[in-house]
């Protein structure tokens, strides 16, 4: 049997996913779908195939976009006010945000935008951010028609309620940051090229008393835009730590900032000497680098987002017509009808006008089974509806909603853990300052004693100068930045480098369930009982094809693996058998042809039904019914099934409850019969991620590690040998009660990690000391929280805070390193031997070498914990 | 030796038109994105011409 024929169907020009089901040929390219035939078709006709030289198989698939978000919000003009940038009579700019952003073709498409619609003046992308600004002219086109084209070439922006709220502020920060470096940077250079003819000439008769006098007014000119520019940060951060009688690391190093400037001017306007401004303006630009180094932060991430980033930006509600329209969250009222469609969120409370739909609440609660709700109930906000559309009247405005609520919640508004962060360089500062500062002193009185006032001066700024702790101040940036960089190589995106302390100190670690530990979209399915027969495995698929139940969905797409399965490995069961084994079979074989086209017909993509030996997957359901909440009969050419509860089964198939088998499965199940006779049930539960099982067996012994769940008890068997003992597996808690329970263990001394997903696990993100929210795609929602952890990377959490345990050890080895500089700079200045020569050469050497051994170090480590150091 | 004087003027001048350059690049933008323009080198001229992607550059932060 050739298996390779099953595999080589052809694959989508547009997207690249394989075309299984209906293949589109257009100008002799195969398509997947409509959507991507389409986009193909927009694109040849603007001339823009270039998109597809530039990657290979660029496209998004469009296969999954089967309602269009409706747009008509984008005609109100105050919403168009509220999300633009910039807006004048006839232009209008915008920034999107859109996720699909994700190749070189992306963004060439993109920015050629106004050749797909002559109303755009001008489009950039940003990459890392998954930006688009775009410009257009409203006289010839509209903001909506600008979308909707995008949403038809598959790029769909992210339009969340958080845009009408903030007018988009550009930070430009670093902007700032990079002036004051290039001003250090040019005084740097300047001055050390005027400088170098003293250095060399030792006698100081070569240049003459004129070229003295010019440059060091020169340098003069030069250094005081570096101290009044470059070094006001420093300086306004000493001042504001001083004012609050605190002392941090800002404090020493403006000491020795004012000291080496001040000392220099004195020394160039008494012609006493050269003056240390080539270390003064050097000092400031490596400092500066440092502090570029570590405002490197992660555009494309936001890690303060609240539930106004979760929700659409607008809605579709019903008119008094019954007529669909798209109205922005903040317009809408109580009493009013909107539909929602598969995947849509519920903004606000509301009420259910159809007659059943299925919630899944996994984000807010934690609980991993949808729920059915039934006509007249209530749906609260953040709610994702699954399956068929449903028409919901709303309750309360998006503002009242129990999701609002929840997170205005004063304990979820916890903002102390940013503001006690304190480096280790700013713990020691105090000391570090008065044992300078005292060092000073005792060493100038002694100067005092024995030569007198001039000399006593001198040596008291030359330890000032000297003890200056730049590269003290650079070792933290330094390694934490690149910590911070190894780890982002590595799927954990952490806020602020000071977080990295809170990492490696953990003691306990606090896990979510719901999709943290397990993953809801990979459900693990199976059957136990008697062994189905293929025939019957097709009958049971067919039937739970038709049910909109998320269980019967989960069944389905497990049965239809398992076919094909059997039918790759040519586990062909032969028909003959088939028959023997199918119950109170009187049926011919199943191959006889199906009517095509009709809705209970199931199709297997052709590729494999004519590849394979013949094996019909097809079944014809003559009757269908399905009971909400309760399970589905369906008659397939005479044969019962009977697929739900036990009382459901015993109701349907008179099957009696007594026959039916005690199961103690954790999870979901769903029970089976076939012409009266119980088969078994499936059991459903979701799936565990790859490596977690061995995760927490590995960091069992040594933290202290709790689950929290939001979900019922049916998992707990599964997890409780990997936890510790009575009391760290809890189940059915409400988001309250997880940030009480970090309170607690905080309030025992624990530092507390707290891994989440979740909306309800918000509030335990910010409690514990180091919230990890965990994400598929790190650029979609997360809660507010520390760090941000690609889903497949937390297996590697024990190695993440072994390395940043490392990390905090090599700051403490670059701080020995740096005092070691210190005190053979003390030992010049003390004995009064601080040449402007020995200060030029010794305190770049100390910054640099800090870097260097920083650098290394870390990325050292990190290997060894077998992360990745190199993209 | 007095040229010096001259000399030292003229090449402080050169020097500040570069960090007017700087100013002028920070300013307008360059450094705000310092990967998507690395994927523009890819592209066509005939298509997209480099002058057009620092207009937008440009444009974008106005």
């Amino acid at each position: 049997m050739n298996s390779s024929a099953v595999i080589s169907s052809e694959i989508c020009y547009h997207c690249g996913e394989d075309c299984a089901e209906d293949t589109i040929h257009f100008n002799e390219k195969p398509f997947c779908c409509t959507g991507c035939k389409t986009a193909f078709q927009i694109l040849d006709e603007s001339g823009l195939c270039t998109y597809y030289d530039l990657d290979e198989n660029p496209g998004i698939n469009l296969k999954n976009t089967k309602h269009r978000a409706r747009f008509d919000y984008l005609e109100d003009d105050e919403v168009i006010d509220r999300i633009s940038d910039f807006r004048n009579a006839n232009k209008l700019s915008i920034t999107l945000n859109i996720p699909n952003i994700h190749c070189t073709s992306c963004v060439w498409l993109l920015e050629n935008l106004q050749k797909l619609d002559g109303g755009v003046l001008q489009s950039g992308v940003n990459f890392l951010k998954k930006e688009l600004s775009v410009l257009i002219d409203t006289d010839k086109t509209t903001l909506r028609n600008v979308v909707e084209q995008l949403v038809t070439i598959g790029y769909e922006p992210e339009i969340r309620l958080e845009k009408l709220d903030s007018k988009t502020e550009k930070s430009h920060q670093n902007r700032s940051l990079w002036l004051k470096m290039a001003v250090a940077g040019f005084a740097f250079g300047n001055i050390m090229l005027f400088s170098f003819p003293d250095y060399l000439d030792t006698t100081g008769s070569g240049l003459g008393g004129n070229f003295h006098i010019f440059f060091g007014a020169l340098n003069i000119i030069l250094a005081v835009p570096v101290l009044v520019y470059s070094s006001s940060d420093y300086l306004k951060s000493a001042y504001a730590a001083l004012s609050q009688r605190g002392v941090n690391l800002d404090v020493p190093i403006s000491i020795g900032i004012v000291a080496l400037f001040s000392r220099s001017v004195y020394e160039i306007v008494t012609m006493t000497g050269t003056g240390y401004m080539d270390s003064f303006t050097g000092l400031i630009f490596f400092l500066l680098i440092g502090k570029l180094v570590q405002q490197k932060t992660f555009n494309r991430l936001s890690f303060n987002r609240d539930y106004r980033s979760y929700l659409p930006i607008a809605v579709n509600v019903l008119n008094n017509n019954g007529e669909e329209y798209s109205v922005s969250l903040d317009k809408i009222r109580p009493n009013q009808q909107m539909r929602l469609r598969n995947q849509e969120l519920v903004p606000c409370d509301s009420t259910l006008i159809s007659d059943e739909a299925f919630m899944d609440y996994s984000f807010i609660t934690g609980e991993s089974e949808p729920v059915t709700v039934q006509k007249g109930e209530r749906i609260f906000a953040g709610g994702r509806l699954i399956g068929s559309s449903a028409l919901l009247q709303t309750e309360e405005k998006v503002t009242n909603s129990y999701l609002t609520k929840l997170w205005n919640h004063e304990a979820f508004q916890n903002n102390e853990k940013e503001l006690k962060l304190t480096t280790f360089a700013d713990k020691i500062s105090p000391y570090f300052t008065v044992a300078v500062l005292g060092i000073a002193f005792f060493s100038g009185f002694y100067w005092l004693q024995t030569t007198g006032m001039d000399s006593a001066l001198s040596v008291f700024t030359a330890v000032l100068i000297i003890a200056c702790p730049c590269a003290l101040a650079l070792s933290t940036p330094f390694t934490l930045g690149s910590a911070l960089n190894v780890l982002s190589l590595n799927g954990l995106f952490i806020k602020n480098h000071l977080l990295i302390e809170n990492l490696s100190k953990a003691t306990s670690i606090v896990f979510d369930k719901t999709g943290t530990l397990t993953k809801s979209d990979s459900a693990e399915v199976e059957f136990i009982g008697d062994e189905l027969s293929p025939q019957e495995e097709i009958w049971v698929k067919s039937a739970c094809k038709n049910s909109i139940h998320p269980l019967s969905r989960k069944i389905s797409l497990y049965l239809k693996d398992v076919i094909a399965r059997d039918s790759v490995n040519g586990v062909n069961k032969p028909r003959a058998c088939a028959v023997q084994e199918s119950v109170g079979s009187n049926l011919p074989s199943m191959e006889t042809e199906s009517i095509q086209g009709d809705r209970f017909v199931e199709n297997r993509p052709q590729s494999i039904s004519t590849t394979v030996a013949p094996r019909d997957d097809r079944a014809i359901i003559n009757s269908f019914e399905e009971l909400p909440g309760k399970g589905l009969s369906a008659k397939i050419n005479g044969d019962l099934i009977c697929i739900g509860s036990t009382s459901f089964l015993a109701d349907q198939s008179g099957i009696n409850m007594e026959h039916i088998p005690e199961s103690n499965f954790n999870g979901s199940t769903v029970h089976l019969s076939i012409n009266g006779i119980y088969k078994g049930f499936f059991g459903i539960r979701a799936g565990v991620r790859n490596g977690i099982l061995d995760l927490l067996q590995s960091i069992k012994d040594t933290f202290s590690t709790y689950l929290l769940s939001g979900d019922n008890e049916a998992q707990k068997s599964e997890f409780n040998t990997y936890f510790g003992s009575d009391g760290s597996l809890l189940f059915n808690q409400k988001p309250e009660e997880k940030l009480e329970f970090i309170n607690r263990l905080q309030e025992k001394g624990e530092r507390v990690i707290m891994v989440g997903d979740g909306l309800n696990d918000a509030g335990a993100l910010k409690k514990s000391d180091f919230g990890i929210a965990l994400a598929d795609d790190v650029s979609s929602f997360a809660p507010a929280c520390d760090a941000i952890l690609e889903s497949n990377s937390l297996k590697n959490l024990k190695n993440f805070i072994k390395f940043s345990q490392q990390s905090m050890n090599i700051i403490i080895a670059s701080f020995v390193i740096s005092l070691l500089y210190n005190t053979i700079g003390l030992g010049f200045a003390i004995t009064g031997h601080l040449s402007p020569l020995v200060a030029a050469i010794l305190m770049p050497l100390s910054s640099v070498s800090v870097m260097v051994f920083t650098f290394l170090t870390t990325r050292y480590y990190a290997r060894k914990q077998g992360l990745t150091i190199w993209k | 030796m007095e040229v010096i004087y001259m000399l030292i003027g003229f090449s402080l001048l050169v020097a500040l038109i570069f960090l007017g350059l700087f100013f002028w690049a920070v300013k307008s933008g360059q450094f705000d994105d310092q990967y998507t323009p690395s994927m523009r080198v890819l592209f066509d001229n005939k298509k997209s011409s480099t002058k057009e992607s620092n207009h937008n550059q440009k444009n974008r932060d106005e």
